[in-house]
């Protein structure tokens, strides 16, 4: 489903991805660990060109997205991404953040968007917030929220930006469980996480990144139990007391 | 003092604040709307765009109102461009709060966290969409003091134009002056209409501002 190819992405003269391949298939759930600084996020943020690929090739479906691309907008519809700040729109009530692109850019009717965000609402456990506006909720909320407004637009692949960092602890698991829904569901996911317990549990494939390149690919079993390489060792030493 | 002329003049006063009143609305109309355009421009990826936006900006501002009304109204006939004195009033004013206006947008959606337009774009909406239904509403109830203050800073700076001739509030004082041969007191009437018209348009925007801010 999403093809990288010789990915690279430089600030100035520092090189943060230096060259990641990487085949998603439908389906698969693929959650991306390793130190802060080693290119992960920025590597997730190239898939939907958030950040603006140096070199190398991304195909997502088939199409090739990198390059000068006119429908850029229409591919990302098709993209889903939740990110560690939430980002709620917060002149909007929740009702309004999640039916605001399917009514402007699917051209959804009011009623139709309506019945699909409550939906999708209830499906995250906040129903009853609707008109609540995010500044009323807690993190956890918002987050539940941002991922039911990402979902709103049908996507076929969804990207999680450390989706738990910004929460309290006592909201992670919240947040957790509506993605490990959506994992059985058999949502495409790319997750950039710090929380092993999860990866472990969720992900089909975990890619360990440091210093801008992937290190070591494989099942949970094979990255956390049996590393290969001593960065992936130093690593889960560190995050696995 | 004596304001007896009043019972004779008063008609003079209200002309020319209804006039005063026409001119600063489509002064921050126009400025308005330019004045964003401008913010687009500085704010803009393409070069060329921010340097245009720059330079307009810091020659407009650099530069005295009445300087620029002179070269609007009697300059510019030079070139065989004729504008009426309420024109060239209107556009001097436009190009003024234009100016001013275009950096408390710059100043406004930056200050608009990027996560939002990233959250936007990441859900397929343009640049120009994020613009209008995400950044520039939260950008808005930010700028509306700046905004307020500029409202009134243009009321206040139309007077400038009653030296080109249009019979504005200053401009009708000092006729009624200069018929009754009273120095003082028809200046003092004009301010208190002036202090009255920015007073109500400031109590009307803090009006404004708590309704957004209690959302």
């Amino acid at each position: 489903m999403i093809h990288v190819q010789d990915l690279r992405k430089s600030y100035g003269k520092h090189e943060i991805l230096k060259g990641i391949n990487a085949d998603i298939s439908k389906g698969e759930v693929i959650v991306v660990i390793g130190p802060s600084g080693s290119g992960k996020s920025t590597f997730l943020r190239c898939l939907n060109r958030l950040e603006e690929p140096t070199s190398g090739e991304l195909r997502f479906e088939n199409q090739l997205i990198t390059g000068k691309q006119r429908d850029l907008n229409h591919i990302r519809q098709r993209m889903g991404m939740v990110f560690q700040q939430f980002n709620l729109f917060p002149h909007m009530t929740v009702l309004q953040n999640v039916t605001l692109a399917p009514r402007k850019l699917k051209k959804l009717g009011k009623e139709q968007a309506d019945a699909q965000a409550l939906s999708l609402l209830a499906s995250v456990g906040l129903a009853d917030k609707r008109d609540a506006y995010p500044a009323s909720l807690s993190g956890g909320q918002k987050q539940r929220i941002a991922i039911a407004r990402a979902l709103a637009m049908q996507p076929s692949v969804m990207l999680f930006d450390e989706p738990t960092s910004a929460l309290d602890p006592e909201m992670v698991g919240e947040v957790l469980d509506v993605m490990k829904k959506l994992a059985a569901q058999g949502m495409t996911m790319v997750i950039v996480t710090h929380e092993m317990g999860f990866a472990r549990e969720v992900g089909d494939r975990v890619l360990f990144m440091d210093e801008g390149r992937i290190i070591e690919e494989g099942t949970p079993q094979e990255v956390f139990d049996h590393p290969k390489e001593p960065r992936t060792k130093l690593f889960l030493s560190k995050v696995l007391k | 003092m004596d304001f007896g002329f009043l019972s004779e003049y008063w008609s003079f006063f209200t002309r020319g604040a209804w006039l005063t009143l026409q001119l600063s609305f489509f002064g921050v109309l126009f400025g308005t709307i330019l004045g964003i355009g401008f913010a687009l421009m500085r704010i803009s990826k393409i070069g060329i765009l921010r340097f245009i936006a720059s330079v307009y900006i810091e020659i407009i501002r650099g530069t005295p109102m009445l300087v620029q009304i002179f070269i609007i109204y009697y300059g510019l006939t030079n070139f065989g461009i004729n504008f009426s004195p309420f024109m060239s009033g209107i556009i001097a004013l436009t190009i003024n709060s234009a100016a001013y206006m275009a950096e408390v947008f710059r100043a406004g959606i930056n200050a608009i966290d990027k996560g939002q337009n990233e959250a936007a774009r990441s859900l397929g909406m343009s640049h120009a969409m994020s613009l209008r239904y995400i950044v520039l509403p939260q950008a808005f109830r930010n700028m509306l003091p700046a905004i307020g203050n500029e409202f009134i800073v243009i009321i206040k700076d139309s007077s400038l134009v009653s030296t080109i001739g249009i019979a504005e509030l200053m401009y009708n004082a000092r006729t009624v002056a200069s018929k009754t041969f009273i120095p003082f007191e028809p200046l003092i009437a004009a301010a208190a209409v002036y202090f009255v018209m920015t007073f109500i348009l400031s109590r009307l925007l803090g009006l404004l501002e708590r309704k957004l801010s209690a959302q």
